[in-house]
């Protein structure tokens, strides 16, 4: 570095912590080196985020939040999302990177979380960085179905309709909180210009804060393994883990790979199968909403589809409230419950690797499940079919619950001193 | 070291007063931010009654009119169909209607001041969809042998007989609403008006 350069650098040092964070966060901070497939969604969802968020800020340029109809009797919304697709030079591209943006959102943070789960990575020192990870997907969650309002047809309508008169089923506080969230009689709007706000501004605000919470929990304690053992343990002379490498430049360049990779698949959907079959934007909501006329099948979007079958498998009243009511209860329980796994895996190992023959099985039998309950949220209810996600509920639910004690009685293979790498 | 006995008590009062007073005034500030999330004044004033032709109906027929932003039905009911609603009657969770989802001159077997016509909020009392015709008894809908004719909610699959009641073990709750109403004219309604509000 010439002595200038070298000089500006040193200017900075003193007013700002540049290249100490530059050391602790890249060049200097070990990972593990034996990290494999899985460890590339932590970095896909990352870049995902970016490209939702450079998306969005283009979108709302165009995009009108207004439900009042136009003079053609379109509501304004709806006419300004076609107006993208079809006026706006470039609009079809960056609508389309955004709404498929949503979608491999979710694939890639449900594998993320599948990989925390194959290898322990919730386990103690990292609860918080799982309970922040747990509270990213819940955040995710409002902020994709907010932000699936907004092109205002009729799965839009009917979606927030079904959704927002959940929280009515809360008893005393119910259908004045619905109130409060609609901020009118109907799903109108008000409701929409809220929607809105809250997709575009509050909450990818939690979401960052969330996020880089996230990675400073995960940089304070060091990354996790496929071995599930800490790197930390065995050090060289100079304090540097044995078996970890600086993430710069050595997953920079890995994860870029992952990165061409999944741009391959994800830049496939948008240009030749941007609607997803169907599943990434529905069919009916290439029509206008209809507060009048509900569509024939409504279904919510495949990424919530697993949560939605749980609140249908309720269908018994307890205690002199709704099933409706408890319905909610098992849905949001069926999330929250994901934040307490630290403390539910008794395990002696963390690493799927080292983990004996039940607990292989049940998180294989929880995989199905939710993997069903996904496949029967999107099919109208039959009798059979909610009797089998009522089932798949309870294994769902026990996969966790019972945990602590099949974790314990396990049979677990001995963790390896230092990481294994072929 | 004891920081206890170096603690000035005087200051540590001030310290958890001016604390509470601060709260105070955020716990004031955020007032105004919850009120404009309720409904607003011109939500309010929306709920203008709405008049309604049903003269034009054929028997069995009906119309979808828009009232507080939701829909509402006129159905005008055929012999058939009235006696249709006897036929529920045993398999109907609130067959009585005692639960209030009607004003007292609509509690009665038809839910209606007309027998003929059925004016009722077409929104399903689960979660807000609107259900769809089923009207035809029998296999024809889809529904069954037994069914005697009624609506199906396309959502969870409630469902309701010709005068909105529900039928046992469904996912709604209660019957369907029936607005307030009142006769103008022998054909001509006035919905969300009864004129004792």
């Amino acid at each position: 570095m010439t002595t200038k350069s070298q000089a500006l650098l040193n200017w900075v040092d003193e007013r700002f912590p540049l290249t100490s964070s530059i050391k602790g966060h890249l060049t200097e901070y070990y990972a593990p080196k034996n990290f494999n497939f899985w460890y590339f969604f932590g970095s896909l969802a990352l870049l995902v985020l970016v490209i939702q968020i450079v998306t969005g800020i283009f979108l709302v340029m165009h995009y009108k939040p207004d439900a009042s109809l136009n003079v053609s009797g379109v509501p304004v919304a709806f006419a300004s999302v076609e107006y993208i697709m079809r006026d706006v030079p470039g609009g079809w591209i960056i609508r389309y990177l955004h709404s498929t943006g949503a979608s491999a959102f979710f694939i890639v943070v449900y594998l993320h979380m599948f990989r925390g789960l194959l290898y322990g990575s919730y386990r103690k020192p990292r609860e918080l960085i799982w309970i922040f990870g747990t509270l990213i997907f819940l955040v995710l969650m409002a902020e994709a179905f907010m932000g699936y309002l907004l092109p205002w047809g009729q799965m839009s309508f009917w979606g927030a309709q079904v959704i927002v008169n959940l929280f009515s089923a809360i008893p005393l506080i119910g259908p004045d909180l619905s109130l409060v969230i609609r901020g009118d009689f109907v799903v109108s709007d008000a409701t929409l210009n809220r929607f809105f706000s809250f997709h575009v501004i509050a909450v990818p605000l939690v979401l960052i804060g969330l996020v880089a919470a996230h990675i400073v929990a995960l940089h304070e304690v060091g990354s996790n393994n496929p071995d599930g053992v800490e790197i930390k343990k065995k050090k060289d002379a100079n304090g540097i883990p044995l078996d970890g490498i600086p993430f710069h430049p050595y997953y920079t360049v890995k994860d870029i790979v992952g990165v061409v990779a999944f741009l391959f698949v994800f830049s496939a959907v948008v240009f030749f199968a941007p609607e997803g079959g169907g599943y990434f934007l529905e069919f009916n909501n290439f029509l206008p909403a209809d507060p009048l006329v509900t569509p024939p099948h409504i279904a919510p979007v495949w990424y919530f589809t697993p949560f939605y079958s749980i609140l249908r498998a309720v269908t018994y009243p307890l205690f002199g409230l709704d099933a409706k009511f408890w319905g909610v209860v098992a849905m949001g329980a069926s999330v929250i419950i994901i934040a307490f796994l630290p403390w539910l895996d008794r395990s002696p190992v963390k690493s799927m690797r080292y983990k004996g023959v039940i607990f292989k099985t049940a998180v294989a039998i929880f995989v199905v499940c939710f993997c069903i309950l996904g496949y029967l949220g999107v099919l109208p209810p039959t009798p059979g079919r909610t009797l089998v996600s009522q089932i798949c509920s309870v294994l769902y639910f026990a996969f966790f619950l019972a945990m602590p004690w099949y974790s314990k009685i396990d049979k677990c293979k001995p963790e390896p001193e230092r990481v294994t790498f072929k | 070291m004891s920081v206890e006995q170096k603690m000035d008590s005087g200051r540590r009062t001030l310290l958890l007063a001016t604390s509470a007073a601060g709260g105070v005034a955020a716990v004031a500030t955020a007032v105004p931010f919850v009120a404009s999330l309720t409904p607003s004044e011109r939500a309010k004033a929306a709920g203008a009654p709405v008049e309604v032709d049903v003269g034009k109906l054929a028997p069995g027929e009906m119309m979808t009119v828009e009232w507080r932003g939701k829909p509402v039905w006129v159905l005008r009911r055929t012999p058939e169909m009235l006696a249709s609603l006897e036929k529920a009657a045993p398999n109907l969770s609130d067959p009585q209607s005692e639960k209030e989802q009607q004003p007292e001159y609509a509690k009665n077997e038809y839910r209606s001041i007309k027998p003929e016509y059925l004016v009722a909020v077409g929104i399903c009392t689960h979660l807000g969809c609107s259900p769809s015709e089923k009207f035809k008894p029998g296999a024809e809908s889809g529904m069954g042998e037994d069914w005697p004719g009624g609506f199906l909610c396309p959502c969870h699959g409630s469902r309701f007989d010709l005068a909105g009641r529900v039928f046992k073990s469904m996912p709604a709750p209660t019957n369907l609403e029936i607005p307030p109403y009142k006769y103008i004219a022998d054909t001509t309604i006035i919905v969300g008006d009864d004129g004792k509000a």
